[in-house]
């Protein structure tokens, strides 16, 4: 697997169940690829700061 | 419990709007979906259910108002860089792989302590800066997604747009946002 489809399929990971065969080519990608993993524990981190912002200046509650 | 009255409901009123503002950022655009939110709870007092407070049901149907208020507010032409290609393939990052489509020289870096960010008040700056740049739709379905947690399927409905549009533009908000931070923020941390 390219690093540019696993980057693809990371994303959609976070939007829907992804097929079985997908789930694995994945993971085996993964296990190679320090880059994809990294990119793959960013994207989660995108999301938890997602849910927090934007937060206005005056917004204390 | 019985469903709350008017006087009841507007005790929430700075709460909405406070939660309206602060996804909209628009404070004429907020302002009406409260007052729409309000409304609506008015004439569907028979829909609270007694189990969910009355903050959670107004929440509830705020995020509803929301959408249309963010419908509202994005209602200009496409820009040039969200037109998607017809079989949602994307080459807008094609730049960071190399021929083979492997990360090239610019691969992601490992970010020292990602959520201890969080506190950080300069990391919103950047961050912000950040969100600022992605076109507006892309950004629109970013926040849907990720800041107020719907499904695809909503957005897809509500946005008048493909599962695939929908994903690719997922996906753009996301590579441009890591990009960015990791630019911006995480490399210059790593110093």
């Amino acid at each position: 697997m390219k690093c540019k489809d696993a980057t693809r399929l990371v994303s959609e990971g976070l939007d829907r169940q992804l097929a079985l065969g997908e789930r694995v080519r994945l993971r085996l990608h993964l296990f190679i690829c320090h880059y994809c993993t990294d990119f793959s524990t960013q994207v989660r981190f995108l999301r938890r700061a997602a849910r927090r912002a934007p937060r206005l200046p005056k917004d204390s509650g | 419990m019985s469903a709350p009255d008017g006087q009841q409901l507007a005790e929430y009123r700075d709460y909405l709007l406070r939660y309206a503002l602060y996804r909209l950022r628009d404070e004429a655009a907020a302002e009406e979906a409260v007052q729409d939110t309000l409304l609506a709870a008015l004439q569907a007092k028979e829909g609270f259910a007694a189990q969910s407070s009355v903050k959670t049901w107004l929440t509830g149907i705020l995020k509803h108002k929301l959408i249309d208020a963010q419908r509202k507010l994005s209602r200009d032409p496409l820009q040039l860089d969200e037109r998607l290609d017809e079989d949602g393939s994307v080459s807008d990052f094609d730049s960071l792989f190399d021929k083979t489509g492997h990360w090239g020289s610019d691969g992601p870096r490992t970010w020292a302590h990602p959520d201890a960010a969080l506190e950080q008040q300069d990391f919103w700056r950047v961050y912000e800066e950040c969100a600022e740049r992605m076109p507006k739709r892309t950004a629109l379905v970013f926040a849907m997604r990720e800041s107020l947690g719907f499904e695809i399927e909503e957005i897809c409905q509500n946005l008048e747009i493909t599962a695939t549009n929908c994903s690719v533009l997922l996906y753009r908000a996301r590579m441009s946002l890591r990009l960015c931070l990791e630019k911006n923020w995480f490399g210059q941390e790593a110093r």
